[in-house]
């Protein structure tokens, strides 16, 4: 079961960064799992105590908006990481994921990864190494988002309009 | 002494001058986008390449640069080298593309053309070829996907990813399906999906990744907003496809479509002449410029 957790961690391109022995130390804290198409994998605001790398299917974001109900912000394909909210205190799950089909993953203890990277600076760096540039690229990717760039020029100005006039509007920073 | 005919001729063969096109279907595509076929009244236009564009004239107020999305049933494949059949895709967004959305059938409109540069469709045989498209973007690409298409043997896979605003911004949706159906490897992805979307929700560069080109076999095409381009770009290169096998396509204010006038001046480019499709490697630098 390990050798073949091992394989699968080792295959995986999210973690191609770290060292065969730091990707053996996590395969130790790592289950493979599969999940329905329509399943919920964690709800919103629930402890975040495991990562998913995704190795099939997709998986779909989303937050529920009073008045709109279950509203999807992102979706995520095979090849990727699926939650970072245990790396930070609260741990608590920002928005909600569910299977978009059927998914094939492998499972993190969130824990127990956490505390190897605490013992072991050099092991919590490179997994740092790893999940930054996702995180980066999902927050330009929102940026790029929020632009609106696919707007027509009467819908964009309408919507710089409205965020001029909002007080809760923010820079662009 | 010229004569009455020699002066026509002469007047036929000039850029500057429209010709005459009647509007032979008229297509909503989605709220605010229209797809038209045009037919050559008399003289046809020379044959456009996917990626030229026309300076399309809806009498009485203005003129307009809009790329070819297709030859018509009669224009293209077989039919001689003019243009008797166009299709344009255009997008309501002021008054003269507004008049041309509202066009009927038996109408005439003027066009000039074709212009600028294509599409190198030659250079991506052998390889795999990517096209990414942003919102009216695909307008412009669909000719060339068409031709790749028509020609299949001669390319690696065919792949289609697609980004736009929402569901009901969606060009083609028919056509996507029927690509599919021919083997294409269509990706579709929106920034607001809205009840029922069931589909991608993200940028368009976040298909990218499940599609993984081989980067050294890869070609790609991108035509979208510019700094959608850019992100396109950019992620290809993080992919390792090299700068000179990504081509995008530029727009500036756009008048004689010939090169004299230089409104479309880009750099050391005119891009109604040099452009709009230009290999990243140049374009790059030239994107980082502010327009006037
Ligand atoms: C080479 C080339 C090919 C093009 N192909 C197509 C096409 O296939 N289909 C299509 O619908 N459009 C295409 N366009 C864009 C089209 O030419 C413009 O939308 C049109 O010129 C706007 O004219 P208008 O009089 O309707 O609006 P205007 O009153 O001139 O402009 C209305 C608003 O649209 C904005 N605008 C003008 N041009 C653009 C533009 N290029 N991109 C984004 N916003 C713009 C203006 O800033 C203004 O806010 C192309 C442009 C170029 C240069």
């Amino acid at each position: 079961m390990t050798a073949q957790m091992q394989t699968r961690v080792a295959a995986h391109p999210f973690l191609a960064a770290l060292a065969p022995p730091q990707r053996e130390l996590l395969a130790e804290d790592a289950w493979p799992v599969l999940f329905a198409a329509g399943e919920r994998v964690f709800a919103e605001g629930a402890a975040a105590e495991r990562f998913w790398l995704i190795e099939t299917g997709s998986v779909a974001l989303d937050i529920w908006v009073p008045g709109r109900g279950q509203q999807t912000v992102e979706t995520l394909s095979a090849g990727t990481v699926l939650g970072w909210s245990w790396l930070y205190p609260p741990h608590r799950w920002h928005f909600g994921a569910q299977a978009r089909d059927d998914v094939e993953a492998i499972a993190f203890d969130a824990a127990a990864v956490r505390r190897r990277c605490e013992a072991d600076p050099a092991f919590g760096y490179a997994i740092l190494r790893c999940f930054t540039p996702v995180i980066i690229e999902r927050l330009q990717a929102t940026r790029l988002r929020m632009l609106d760039l696919y707007a027509s020029p009467d819908e964009a100005a309408d919507t710089d309009a409205r965020r001029a006039e909002s007080p809760q509007s923010e820079g662009t920073r | 002494m010229t004569t009455l005919t020699e002066a026509a001729e002469a007047e036929h063969a000039d850029p500057a001058v429209p010709r005459f096109y009647r509007v032979v279907s008229r297509r909503e595509d989605t709220y605010d986008t229209v797809t038209m076929e045009l037919a050559a009244q008399a003289d046809p236009l020379p044959l456009f390449a996917p990626g030229q564009f026309s300076m399309l004239t809806a009498f009485g107020i203005g003129e307009v640069p809009i790329s070819l999305s297709g030859l018509g049933s009669s224009g293209g494949d077989g039919g001689g080298p003019a243009a008797l059949r166009l299709q344009h895709t255009v997008r309501a967004v002021g008054a003269v593309t507004r008049s041309l959305c509202a066009v009927r059938p038996g109408q005439l409109i003027g066009v000039r053309g074709p212009f600028g540069t294509g599409w190198d469709l030659a250079s991506a045989i052998g390889h795999d070829l990517l096209i990414i498209a942003g919102g009216i973007g695909l307008a412009p690409l669909r000719p060339v996907l068409l031709a790749a298409l028509e020609d299949r043997s001669r390319y690696g896979r065919l792949v289609l990813l697609v980004g736009a605003r929402s569901p009901a911004d969606l060009l083609y949706p028919d056509e996507l399906e029927a690509w599919r159906e021919r083997g294409v490897e269509v990706a579709v992805t929106v920034d607001r999906p809205g009840e029922g979307w069931q589909g991608n929700v993200g940028v368009v560069t976040s298909l990218l990744e499940p599609a993984a080109p081989g980067a050294n076999q890869t070609t790609a095409f991108i035509c979208g907003p510019e700094i959608m381009m850019r992100y396109a770009a950019q992620a290809l290169i993080a992919l390792e496809v090299p700068t000179q096998r990504i081509q995008v396509s530029l727009e500036r204010t756009m008048r004689c479509g010939a090169g004299w006038c230089g409104h479309c001046q880009l750099g050391p480019l005119l891009l109604c002449r040099d452009g709009p499709v230009v290999t990243y490697d140049r374009a790059s630098e030239l994107m980082r410029i502010r327009e006037l």
